[in-house]
C-alpha cells in the first residue's frame, strides 16, 4: 500500500508518521510537498498534525486551500483514502472534506495528554481491525481540537454513523470529565459518507510502538492494510 | 479600494478567548463589563473600479478563505467606516 505523508510549512508530525510507516509497518512512503497535485501514485494520502502555514487566520484555513488539499476530492473519488490527523483533521474540515469545524479548545489550555477512545463504528476502512465498543488509547497534542457543528449536521452524523471515535474514559463511558477540549459530544473524530476520508484529533502516530507508550494507533493502519483487495481498490463498508 | 472585514463568532457560539479576557479586565477592576467577545478586522486593498465591485469580490473572499462561516459573521466596510454589503447579505 502506497502512502504519501503531506508536508505544509509547519507540518510537525510527517516524519513521525513516515516513521511508522516505513519502519513499523515496512510500507511505502514518500513525503507529499503542498504544493503537489499529483496524487495518482498513492493509496493513502496522510495530513499530519503541526501549524501548517502557522495556522494562521484559523487553524488549518490556508492550507484548506493548497494545491494538494485542492487535488483531494478527485483522489477520493478515484477511490484513494485520506487521513487527518490533529492539524490534518482541522485541515480537512477547513476544506470542506469532512462537516464541522474545529476551535480552541473550551479549557483555553493546550491539552497534550493520554486520551481513550471509545469506537463506535468499525464498518470504515480505517476501523475495520477494531471491535463495537472498544477502547482505545492514544495521546492528543492541540489547543484547537473543540469539534463544533450544528444540530442539523450532529443529526446527519449520528443517522450514518460517521463518529468514529468519542473521548471516554478508560471503561469507555463517555463522559463531561473525559472530554479533554470541549468537544460537541465528546467527539474526536469522524469520517465522510464513504468512510474513506478520517479525521481525528487523537495522533495514531504516537501510539505505534511499545516504547512510545502504547500501540493502539497501529489498529487505524492494520485496518487500512486490511481494507485493501487484491485489485488494489479499498473495501467500502 | 480599501476594505475592512470584520469576522466574529456567530452569536450563540461560546467564545472561550473572549471570557478569558472579560475575567483578566475584571480582576483589573473592570466589574462591569457585561459581554466581551474578541474577533478579527482584516483589512484589504482591492483593485476595483467601484465600491460595489469591491464588495462583491471581498464578500467572495470571505466565503471562500476569511471566514469560516460554520462558526463565523462577517461584516464588510469601506475604510471610513461605512457598511458596504446590503442590509440582510452578511450579518
Amino acid at each position: 500500500m502506497r502512502f504519501g505523508v503531506v508536508v505544509f510549512p509547519g507540518t510537525w508530525s510527517d516524519c513521525d508518521f513516515h516513521y511508522v510507516i516505513s519502519e513499523v509497518l515496512k510500507q511505502p512512503v514518500k513525503y507529499v510537498w503542498h504544493r503537489d497535485r499529483n496524487l495518482t501514485d498513492l493509496d493513502c494520502v496522510v495530513l499530519p498534525g503541526g501549524f501548517s502555514y502557522g495556522d494562521y487566520l484559523r487553524a488549518g484555513a490556508v492550507a484548506g486551500r493548497s494545491p494538494v488539499v485542492e487535488a483531494l476530492p478527485e483522489f477520493i473519488a478515484g477511490g484513494g483514502v485520506v487521513l487527518g490527523s490533529c492539524n490534518g483533521f482541522q485541515i480537512l474540515c477547513e476544506a470542506g472534506l469532512l462537516p464541522g469545524a474545529l476551535m480552541r479548545n473550551e479549557c483555553l489550555q493546550y491539552r497534550c495528554q493520554s486520551t481513550h477512545l471509545l469506537v463506535e463504528n468499525v464498518e470504515t476502512t480505517f476501523t475495520r481491525a477494531l471491535r463495537p465498543g472498544q477502547v482505545l488509547t492514544m495521546p492528543i497534542s492541540h489547543g484547537e481540537g473543540k469539534y463544533h457543528a450544528d444540530p442539523e449536521t450532529l443529526r446527519t452524523l449520528r443517522q450514518q454513523n460517521r463518529v468514529v471515535f468519542r473521548y471516554a474514559t478508560a471503561e469507555g463511558k463517555v463522559t463531561r470529565a473525559a472530554n479533554p477540549n470541549g468537544s460537541v459530544e465528546n467527539i474526536a473524530g469522524i469520517v465522510n459518507e464513504e468512510g474513506t476520508v478520517l479525521g481525528l484529533m487523537p495522533h495514531p502516530e504516537r501510539a505505534a510502538e511499545s516504547a512510545m507508550g502504547g500501540t493502539d494507533g497501529l489498529s487505524i493502519f492494520h485496518s487500512l492494510l486490511g481494507s485493501l483487495v487484491e485489485d488494489g481498490t479499498f473495501l467500502k463498508r | 479600494m480599501k476594505v475592512r472585514v470584520l469576522v466574529r463568532l456567530k452569536p450563540g457560539i461560546l467564545d472561550v478567548q473572549g471570557a478569558a479576557v472579560q475575567r483578566a479586565l475584571a480582576g483589573l477592576g473592570f466589574a462591569d463589563v457585561r459581554g466581551l467577545r474578541v474577533g478579527k478586522l482584516v483589512e484589504v486593498d482591492v483593485d476595483a473600479a467601484s465600491a460595489a465591485e469591491a464588495r462583491a469580490r471581498v464578500d467572495e473572499m470571505c466565503k471562500r478563505l476569511l471566514a469560516n462561516t460554520i462558526l463565523e459573521d462577517y461584516t464588510i466596510e469601506s475604510e471610513t467606516g461605512d457598511r458596504l454589503a446590503p442590509p440582510g447579505a452578511v450579518r
